[in-house]
Parts: C-alpha cells; sequence; structure tokens
C-alpha cells in the first residue's frame, strides 16, 4: 500500500499540511483576523467577505464553506473571530468546528474592540502555533487523500495531454482506495449524458443531469446560452469538432471510473473513489468549494498558466505548454510537454503525477505555497442584501 | 519513442495529430499496448483527428473512451475525421 507522510487528526483523518487557521465569520472582522495571522509562522486566515446579508441557501452554502475550512484535516486548531452583530455568529461556527475534535477559540471585536482583539488573537494564535509544531508527520495511506482536480486557463493541450494525465493519476489514487473530486458543472455541458451514465444510481445520473441544467438555466436568465455557438469557430479550427469532445477534455481529468456520489458545493464526500462536487467553473469559487470539502491537496491543469493556490491545501499546477512552462517557471509544478512531443506516454505522466501528489502530500511545497498565493472566494447564488 | 499522434484511451477509435501530418505517411500510433501503423489518407492538421478503423455511417466516434459524436458518412481508417464527416447527436436532458 501506497503511503505519504502527514498529520494524523483526532477525527480519524489526516492532512497534508498543519495550519493554525484564524476564520473571520463575517467580513467585517476580516481586517483584524489578517492583522492576527500576520508574521506568524504556520498561521493563515481566510480573506471571507461574506457572513452577513446573504438570503436563501446562501446562510448554509457560507456556514459549510467556512466550516469545512475549519474541519479540514490541513487545518490543526482554528481561531473564529466574529464582530458580534452578524448572523453568521462566531459561536456558532466555532461550535461546528469544534465537532470534529480540534481547539477552537473564540474572539468577538464588539466584545472588546479590535486591539484587543488583535493582541490577545496573536497570544492565542501564537500558543496554537508551539502545539502544531509538536506534531510530527507519520506515514498514512494515500486512501486517506482526497484529491481535488481542476482546469483552467486551458489551451488545446489541456485537453489533449495535461488533463489524460492527471486522469491516469485520478485513476492510480482510486485504485489505491482514495478520493477524487472532479467538479466544474457548467464544463459539463454537451457531455452530461455521458457523464450520468457512469454513475453508480439512476438517482445520481438525475441528479447529474439536474446539476448541469441548473446551471445552464442560470445562464439562459442571464441571457447567455452556452451551447450555442460551442465548440467555437476557434475550437473547430483547433480541432475540436463537437461540444462532447471539448467537455470530455476537461472531465477526463477524473480519470475512468464510475461516479460513486454526488455532493453539494463545499460538502463532504462520504465515500471513496470519483466523487462529483456541483461546482462553478470560476477558478477560485471551485478551489475554495473542494477545499471546504475536506480536500488536501489539488491538481490542477493549464495550459495558459495560473498563478493561484488556496489558504490551506497545496495546489499542483500542471501543464503541457511548453511555452507556458518556461514563461511561468515560477508558477508552474510539472510540465507534461513531453506528451505533445511524443516522448512521453499519458499514462507515464500519469504515473509522475501521482509521485508529485504523494511527494507534496508530504511536505514538498508547491510554487503557489512558496510564492504565498493564498485565494479565496465563496460561491453564492443570490444578490447579498 | 517520438508519437506524431496520440490515442488518448483504450477505447478510442480516433487519434489526434500532434503535429501537422502529410497524406500518404505512415504514423505509429499505439492501440490497446499495440503499436499500429496507420497510413493517412488525407493531410491532418496539428491537433486534428484521425481515424484508427474503417466505420459506418451512424457509428460512434469515441475519444477519451466516450462517444463524442456519430458518423455522417462512411470513414475510412486513416480519414481526417472532422466537423465534414462527424456530428454530435441530441440527447436526453438536453433544454
Amino acid at each position: 500500500m501506497t503511503t505519504f507522510e502527514g498529520y494524523f487528526r483526532a477525527d480519524g483523518k489526516a492532512g497534508t499540511r498543519n495550519y493554525v487557521l484564524i476564520i473571520p465569520s463575517v467580513g467585517c472582522s476580516q481586517g483584524a483576523a489578517q492583522a492576527i495571522a500576520r508574521g506568524i509562522k504556520g498561521a493563515v486566515f481566510v480573506p471571507n467577505i461574506l457572513g452577513c446579508g446573504q438570503i436563501g441557501e446562501d446562510h448554509a452554502i457560507v456556514k459549510r464553506t467556512l466550516v469545512g475550512f475549519g474541519t479540514n484535516p490541513n487545518v490543526f486548531s482554528v481561531l473564529v473571530v466574529g464582530n458580534g452583530c452578524e448572523q453568521l455568529s462566531a459561536h456558532s461556527l466555532g461550535k461546528a468546528i469544534a465537532s470534529s475534535g480540534k481547539k477552537v477559540e473564540i474572539l468577538v471585536i464588539q466584545d472588546m474592540g479590535t486591539k484587543k482583539a488583535i493582541s490577545l488573537g496573536r497570544r492565542i494564535v501564537k500558543e496554537m502555533c508551539a502545539e502544531a509544531m509538536k506534531l510530527i508527520r507519520e506515514p498514512i495511506p494515500v486512501s486517506e487523500l482526497i484529491l481535488g482536480t481542476e482546469c483552467g486557463g486551458s489551451d488545446y493541450t489541456s485537453g489533449l495531454a495535461s488533463n489524460p494525465a492527471v486522469g491516469a493519476a485520478s485513476d492510480l489514487l482510486v485504485a489505491e482506495g482514495g478520493t477524487v473530486i472532479l467538479s466544474e458543472t457548467p464544463e459539463f455541458i454537451g457531455a452530461e449524458h455521458l457523464v450520468a451514465r457512469r454513475a453508480r444510481t439512476p438517482e445520481m445520473a438525475q441528479q447529474i443531469l439536474n446539476a448541469v441544467a441548473w446551471w445552464e438555466r442560470q445562464s439562459f436568465l442571464a441571457g447567455q446560452n452556452i451551447r450555442e455557438g460551442n465548440p467555437s469557430p476557434g475550437n473547430i479550427e483547433g480541432g475540436l469538432t463537437t461540444l462532447e469532445e471539448k467537455s470530455l477534455g476537461c472531465i477526463y481529468k477524473g480519470g475512468t471510473g464510475p461516479l460513486e456520489e454526488v455532493i453539494s458545493y463545499a460538502s463532504s464526500p462520504t465515500r471513496k473513489g470519483l466523487v462529483f462536487m456541483d461546482t462553478p467553473a470560476h477558478d477560485i469559487e471551485q478551489l475554495t468549494g473542494m477545499a471546504a470539502g475536506g480536500s488536501q491537496i489539488i491538481v490542477f491543469t493549464t495550459g495558459r498558466g495560473t498563478p493561484i493556490g488556496s489558504p490551506i491545501a497545496p495546489v499542483i499546477k500542471i501543464t503541457a505548454n511548453r511555452t507556458t512552462s518556461r514563461t511561468m517557471r515560477a508558477n508552474m509544478d510539472m510540465d507534461v510537454s513531453s506528451i505533445i512531443l511524443g516522448n512521453e506516454k499519458v499514462r507515464e505522466a500519469g504515473s509522475r503525477i501521482f509521485q508529485e501528489i504523494i511527494s507534496v502530500a508530504s511536505g514538498t511545497l508547491v510554487k503557489a505555497e512558496k510564492l504565498g498565493y493564498r485565494d479565496f472566494c465563496m460561491f453564492t447564488v443570490n444578490i447579498n442584501i | 519513442m517520438g508519437y506524431k499522434a496520440i490515442v488518448i484511451d483504450t477505447k478510442d477509435n480516433v487519434a489526434t495529430a500532434l503535429t501537422t501530418l502529410a497524406r500518404g505517411i505512415r504514423v505509429a500510433v499505439e492501440i490497446h499496448d499495440r503499436e499500429e501503423s496507420i497510413l493517412l489518407r488525407s493531410n491532418i492538421p496539428e491537433g486534428h483527428k484521425f481515424a484508427l478503423q474503417d466505420m459506418e455511417e451512424g457509428e460512434p466516434i469515441i475519444k477519451y473512451g466516450e462517444e463524442i459524436g456519430q458518423c455522417t458518412t462512411k470513414i475510412f481508417r486513416g480519414d481526417y475525421v472532422h466537423v465534414h464527416n462527424v456530428a454530435s447527436q441530441p440527447k436526453e436532458g438536453e433544454i
């Protein structure tokens, strides 16, 4: 059995990183949360701007996302910083996170003002970081990993090489009993019937079709028909014949296994294997949803290149575009352009990616971590009041 | 090594050219772990597809191990496969 060197948690899960996380329960306490985290090694803060003014299902989405960040196995302990009068109270958020067995502390600005909250918060976080430093990495089966998959800034090399190579790596992880999250629902349009066919149950197949229909309906309401004129003339010139082909080029990064589960945005998988999470294709909203769903490591394929990272999960950037690999050397972690050059087979590149996943899960820093890029953006459905 | 075309999934019946390929040349591709040589019946631009086998009108075109469309005419092994001889099929679940 393949293992990685990770951190065991009280709830039986395992992390690839060991952060002390500072979560503002509302945008109003974001400044204080950021000030608390500043300069403390091992501490990161979540740049949350919501937590108040949401309507309808957005209440649940925001809470689920922030709780998901707090309970993610990459997090050692949590400080929640509230303002005091917000909808999503620091106490309810803290209580939900503490159910994972993690140490959680709560500070409310209206009880003491920001000056005191920041000095108190920094003392708490420094103590938490000292505790976190004592924990050592142990061998953990890769079956504990939840791998998030994502593509963005795509070009022809994505569908042809980097996504299939990640698909091969996904298959390897699933074969070892791990979990892979496939998401970006709007990218399924045109191939949703093919994805639905791979679902474990007819109910799940219907959930997939419904999810795609929802995104298509929302786009219609905004005056956009995604299907129309897709593949674009540029796509056709590049060799893409049908929308199915274009969409499959994205979907293939999840590998070839059956779909075991369909989960909503920022929810945690309850089954192993390939899992579909309903998310936007918006890179950072998708990344945030998968990290909130418990993903401890993410692979991100790109053609044109992208620098983004997550506050809590390492994001491995993979490109099969040789030019991008050179011009964005400071941002790209892996180059699989050898597939495009005909010098490496997809499954060979897939094995390389799988090895890189284990290495990064065991502590090797990715470029986005070295650069300190910790992007965060939550998906919501409605306007904020 | 130095493949000039890629077959992504073992179920695929098309390959994608990794470089522009000229009609009349033979291209090595790997099908089910076996290397085969395909004689190209047309020019294939980089990033475009050619057939690995003969196909009848209405037969599925398989790439990524899935049906990406159907032949609108008979296609021969080595033929250029694109919008002129493939169309996507209306399916359930479409709005």
